[in-house]
């Protein structure tokens, strides 16, 4: 099954349309890059898929629940990373997780087994009592990360996660989210505008004022377009300089 | 159901957290009704002479008239403050990560507008401590009547400032709430006055106050303060938040980036 699927999704802001019927999976185990330039539409598209606007026309489902009709269910399967940061900065590591675990309904003790777990993996358990202020970019993000599946969710939504971050923790993140397709079976949609970013076993969405442009494997997009490179292909698709 | 109750329990938990780190927020909550009791009371003494109304059986200083008012006061901002806030956070902050949570979206914003009244009546509970050694002491047992009063003020407030909230598109706007809603709120209720000395001055004032569910409000707290009951207050504040909230729920919008106008990106 899909962990994401988007079915004829259309969204508009009064008479300006930003969405034009889109149409697309996302398989788990694989990162799904959702590229585009700015004014694409992709916050919107996030904005769409976290609840926060409401589905004009079309369906999502996650995990197979319906957005509209099972909201709960589809946003139990979801976990978030959004582009600003929404940690609570004066509290703890774990405090900000604990948070989190209780929004989602857990006891305590359950919470504090999650956190651990999770902490662990992310090899942020030395720094738990830490306040986030105290934390660089790259570990904040981490903390974000780790509190997005802390309710073990099939798809994990990161808005523009890798800016502001440094190269090296960019690339760690990178990895960081290849390893979590693999190990936890999970889909992971990622929107950037860093193409550097992209692997090579990945899936790719490219969005173009509001139009779904490309979608498919790196080699499918490019047999299609018989180009070299994602750069140029991006450009001809988007008519602007490559990133 | 226990997943409601370990929510609201988060909740609470991160409220209080947020304002034990930020003490400061607390001083300047008690600061503002402190000034007025012992400064402008103490200028007004003279000048306001309050016979003996209920729930008072006696005379009362100018200074017992108005604390159950300072003490509401503190719940208007803070209800206002907190309440307003939510449009900073809807945008930038931690009603993101509330908002994508599983429960349902009422119950988040109930347990919000909740743990934010229970803050705020903790910092009531620490101005009328202060005041009791500043010589105005209603009956101890009035102090313990008072907390269901003075927790369905706060959540009138806060349904208010809810309701507000979504109206407003930018934080800035709180200096026009200030100016149009909590001043008006204040200043048009029995808070500083008996009412019968705004009859005295003028009617039509006189009957914005006795409309203003602010006025209610205190008077449901001084009649509670007194161990008495004031069930028309009870009425008003009661119908004022179900109406409130009600229509906050209603017309709640996570994002309160206009859907007439595109966002940024």
């Amino acid at each position: 099954m899909n962990a994401l699927q988007v079915s004829d999704v259309s969204f508009s802001y009064g008479a300006r349309a930003v969405l034009h019927g889109l149409n697309f999976t996302c398989p788990r185990g694989r990162v799904t890059a959702l590229l585009g330039p700015n004014a694409a539409g992709k916050t919107t598209l996030i904005s769409l898929l976290t609840c926060l606007y409401p589905l004009q026309q079309g369906q999502i489902k996650v995990s197979g629940h319906d957005l509209t009709r099972a909201p709960r269910s589809a946003l139990r399967e979801l976990g978030v990373v959004f582009q600003q940061s929404t940690l609570d900065l004066d509290l703890t590591v774990e405090q900000n997780l604990r948070y989190h675990a209780a929004l989602h309904g857990f006891s305590p003790a359950d919470a504090k087994q999650r956190i651990n777990a999770e902490l662990e993996r992310q090899q942020l358990s030395e720094r738990r009592h830490d306040k986030v202020r105290l934390l660089n970019g790259g570990h904040r993000r981490r903390v974000e990360i780790a509190r997005a599946l802390l309710h073990n969710p099939r798809l994990l939504l990161l808005d523009e996660a890798s800016v502001g971050l440094d190269p090296a923790s960019r690339q760690a993140l990178q990895t960081h989210l290849r390893s979590l397709c693999q190990e936890r079976d999970i889909a992971v949609l990622s929107t950037t505008h860093i193409l550097d970013e992209i692997g090579p076993e990945d899936h790719v969405l490219i969005l173009n004022k509001g139009l779904l442009v490309a979608n498919g494997s790196i080699a499918a997009i490019q047999d299609q377009y018989q180009q070299q490179s994602l750069p140029q292909i991006f450009e001809q698709l988007t008519q602007k300089a490559p990133l | 159901m226990k997943a409601y109750w370990y929510c609201l329990s988060g909740i609470f938990f991160r409220e209080w957290l947020r304002f034990w780190q930020q003490r400061t927020r607390l001083l300047s909550a008690l600061v503002r009704p402190l000034l007025w009791l012992i400064v402008f009371a103490a200028g007004f003494r003279a000048a306001l002479g309050i016979a003996i109304i209920a729930p008072y059986d006696t005379y009362i200083t100018y200074e017992t008239y108005i604390v159950p008012g300072l003490a509401c006061m503190i719940l208007l901002f803070n209800g206002m403050q907190s309440s307003l806030s939510m449009v900073y956070d809807r945008e930038m902050g931690s009603m993101r990560i509330l908002l994508t949570s599983p429960q349902p979206r009422s119950f988040l914003l109930i347990c919000k507008l909740l743990a934010s009244a229970c803050i705020s009546i903790v910092q009531v509970y620490i101005f009328l401590a202060i005041t009791w050694f500043y010589g105005v002491q209603p009956p101890l047992l009035g102090l313990l009547v008072a907390l269901p009063a003075l927790l369905m003020v706060a959540l009138m407030l806060g349904a208010i400032g809810l309701l507000l909230s979504n109206g407003i598109r930018q934080l800035e706007n709180f200096a026009g709430v200030m100016n149009f809603v909590i001043f008006p709120l204040f200043f048009l209720s029995s808070a500083l006055y008996p009412l019968w000395k705004m009859q005295e001055a003028s009617l039509w004032l006189y009957w914005l106050c006795v409309l203003n569910p602010f006025s209610h409000g205190v008077e449901l707290v001084r009649y509670a303060l007194y161990l008495q009951f004031n069930p028309v207050a009870l009425m008003v504040c009661a119908a004022t938040t179900a109406i409130c909230l009600c229509a906050a729920v209603l017309t709640f919008s996570p994002k309160r980036t206009s859907l007439r106008t595109a966002p940024s990106k």
